[in-house]
């Protein structure tokens, strides 16, 4: 992938762009269309992306496959101790009511809480994927 | 007649996907084929919620001044939850014809019927 | 605290401690997180069924969203009835589990298989607490998923096509049940299965919904390995880790088996199943077919494992008879042979755990003359193997006894007829293991007794398939109390 120098430049001009939507995607989740799922999968094509002109080694050098794997479980903890959170303040699982002094306020927090767990574990588990697959059959 | 065949033409692309898919699946041996053909089977159902959902001339459930006919979000939010699982399935079904692949050498399944008959 | 959120708690602990497992480093702690989340499921699932056995319902509304927009956990006797039963497995699989899986399954993958154990779980309890279709299946194919992965963890390579033909199937019963649901939520506008059983009568009778309910139908039938759609479950189980065929024989079939009573009996009914769409005769003559040609297959089999698979099949053709015949005492017998079936089928792939960890195959010929060699094993195989036959004072033979009574009440002669083939081919198909293990010269001569952390949790199970048998007060009381909930009546 040496001398691919138009494929490494606009790569490197897009990148940016695709995690900063991936980003705009998440955090506009509660109010507008978009949330975890897809902002998980946008922020992972990203990196899969910079695997697939830079070559996987470099890709596994910025983040590790054990890094991924802690990172795919904590999203899954973030989203389930929300749940605990709601429960321990006094509320049904994943009522994010209690969360907050106002009920909107806990709403607002709860759902950017839970779809930042979505986005965490969606986004790692699909570089997980594509690791697992791409690395398959390498010594 | 043909007012109710071409008003449902919906309900025909599903089941024309969900023939397609269903005979990949049963007549390849394949095994990505058959993979192939599974999504195909999967994907139709989405269809079906997704138009099922649909309201004539209905808009996104925001609520905006002007509109008030809306689409039902339901079936989208399901079928959301239907393509994760999907996802899964379909990244599953890989890692295991990879495996296959490994152990048997091969991914079309009548060799490796004959490679476990021979044993 | 803990009492108001029971149903939730019984699904989100194992929920929780998966990803919690999965970054644990190999070796036995993971082991340890699962045995104690599984322990502790079981406490609640008693304190469940201590709950709703008087007939009370608990609901508890995901999200503080009431019910039926919200997802709705709804807990009657039925559902902890299940709970207790799955989680009651897990706790007694994983002791077993500890030298087991050490010895079938790769170091470095033991932290991922306790998390995929874990998940499955988690879903098979989700399955059991749900009232809420859709969530049903997610939690379906939460448990599937994680079963296909397990499966194709077994050491023979075969395990993998097992598993790949395990996933085609599965997945399009899956398929079958997202249209099933689809449909039946575009007639009704609901997925709360209460709300649906309160809705369907206004829309009862138009084809719509009856394509629901057949799709339904057909999709769990996959799921539960009735008869002409069981291809995926002898390979499945055979290849198995011992641990994963102990644990999914136990209670998956088992949990399907509760899905499809609770689509017939309460979102459907039973008016709509067996006045107007005559399912009876399509479940009758499969479930007549299932119980004596899977025992012929099994006894044929070289391979016991796969042997007790399709001893499988055949038991779950004994529930699908209870289901068929629809009435209070015939799904009391239903409802009991789902926990008799797993506590005898718990015991004999337990017992088949331990020969696999002593001699390394499960071959009839590896079998011979291990009478001798294994003797608690072998005993605690004969006392499972009694108890799948319908011996008295075993849990087989109450199952047995209600159905014929059941059959007994409709006047269905053809029906105690084919209960009675079926007992008499388990003799066979018992007896040729029996023949083996007691009669013939060992070939091994350095083979010597199971370990106690594998024969502890075996004789557990044994001794539960005397005591159900001979003490019959609670399953009888809750299985009858259940059967007349499904069919409307008080419990």
């Amino acid at each position: 992938m040496k001398h691919n120098l138009i494929l490494r430049v606009v790569s490197k001009i897009l990148i940016p762009l695709i995690i900063l939507f991936g980003l705009y995607v998440q955090f506009h989740g509660d109010f507008g269309p978009g949330g975890g799922f897809q902002a998980g999968v946008i922020f992972s094509s990203a990196f899969i992306l910079y695997s697939l002109v830079f070559g996987l080694d470099t890709a596994e050098k910025i983040i590790p496959p054990p890094v991924l794997k802690v990172l795919a479980s904590l999203g899954v903890l973030l989203y389930a101790g929300t749940g605990v959170a709601s429960l321990l303040l006094g509320g049904n699982y994943l009522d994010y009511s209690v969360l907050a002094k106002t009920p909107l306020a806990g709403q607002h927090i709860g759902i950017i809480v839970i779809e930042l767990g979505v986005g965490i574990t969606v986004a790692a588990v699909m570089l997980i994927i594509f690791f697992a697959f791409a690395g398959r059959g390498r010594t | 007649m043909i007012e109710y065949i071409l008003g449902h033409y919906n309900y025909w692309i599903v089941i024309f996907l969900m023939m397609t898919g269903f005979y990949i699946v049963i007549s390849r041996g394949n095994m990505i084929k058959k993979i192939a053909g599974l999504n195909i089977f999967q994907v139709s159902v989405f269809l079906l919620y997704i138009s099922i959902g649909n309201v004539r001339d209905g808009t996104a459930p925001i609520i905006t001044e002007g509109f008030t006919v809306y689409s039902n979000p339901l079936p989208h939010v399901l079928i959301l939850t239907a393509i994760v699982v999907g996802v899964a399935t379909t990244s599953l079904a890989l890692a295991l014809v990879v495996r296959i692949r490994e152990a048997y050498g091969t991914i079309e399944e009548d060799e490796i019927h004959n490679k476990d008959q021979s044993l | 605290m803990i009492e108001t959120h029971l149903s939730l708690l019984l699904v989100v602990i194992p929920l929780i401690a998966a990803p919690i497992v999965a970054i644990l480093p190999n070796g036995r702690l993971p082991w340890l997180v699962t045995l104690l989340v599984s322990l502790s499921c079981l406490v609640l699932a008693i304190m469940q069924l201590w709950n709703v056995a008087d007939g009370s319902i608990i609901s508890y509304e995901l999200g503080g969203w009431a019910p039926p927009w919200g997802i709705e956990y709804r807990i009657d006797v039925i559902n902890a009835f299940v709970a207790l039963l799955v989680a009651g497995v897990a706790a007694v699989t994983l002791p077993y589990a500890l030298l087991s899986v050490e010895k079938e399954i790769p170091t470095k993958q033991i932290s991922l298989f306790y998390s995929a154990f874990l998940l499955c779980l988690s879903g098979l309890l989700g399955i059991t607490q749900t009232g809420d279709i859709f969530n049903l299946f997610v939690f379906l194919e939460i448990s599937s998923l994680s079963s296909y992965a397990l499966i194709s963890l077994g050491k023979q390579r075969k395990a993998l096509t097992a598993a790949y033909q395990y996933l085609f199937m599965g997945t399009i019963g899956a398929t079958f049940i997202l249209i099933g649901i689809g449909l039946a939520y575009a007639v009704t506008g609901t997925l709360n299965m209460a709300d649906l059983a309160a809705r369907l009568p206004e829309v009862e009778a138009t084809r719509t919904l009856q394509t629901a309910f057949i799709f339904l139908l057909i999709g769990v039938a996959i799921k539960l390995a009735v008869f002409p759609l069981h291809l995926w479950l002898p390979n499945a189980y055979a290849y198995a880790p011992s641990v994963i065929t102990i644990f999914l024989a136990a209670t998956a079939t088992k949990v399907a088996a509760y899905v499809l009573i609770r689509i017939i009996f309460t979102v459907f009914g039973a008016s709509l199943a067996f006045q107007e769409m005559h399912i009876h005769w399509l479940l009758l003559p499969l479930a007549s077919i299932a119980v004596i040609s899977a025992s012929l297959v099994a006894i044929f089999q070289y391979n016991i494992k796969r042997m007790l698979a399709y001893s499988s099949v055949a038991q779950i053709g004994y529930i699908l008879l209870g289901i068929g015949i629809a009435s209070a005492t015939g799904l009391t017998a239903s409802l009991l042979h789902l926990f008799n079936h797993a506590l005898m089928k718990a015991a004999l792939f337990m017992a088949l755990g331990a020969v696999l960890y002593q001699v390394g195959s499960v071959a009839l010929q590896d079998m011979a003359g291990l009478g001798r060699r294994m003797p608690w094993t072998m005993a605690a195989f004969v006392a499972g193997g009694l108890s799948l036959i319908g011996v008295p004072l075993t849990v087989g033979f109450i199952s047995k006894l209600y159905l014929i009574l059941a059959a007994f009440e409709q006047g269905w002669w053809w029906l105690i007829v084919v209960v009675a083939i079926g007992s008499l081919l388990a003799i066979v198909y018992i007896w040729r293991i029996v023949e083996t293990a007691y009669f013939k010269p060992t070939s091994h001569s350095n083979v010597t007794e199971a370990p106690l952390s594998l024969l502890l949790p075996l004789w557990l199970i044994v001794i539960a398939n005397f005591y159900f048998g001979i003490d019959t007060s609670l399953t009888v009381s809750v299985s009858e109390s259940a059967a007349n909930m499904l069919l409307g009546g008080k419990p």
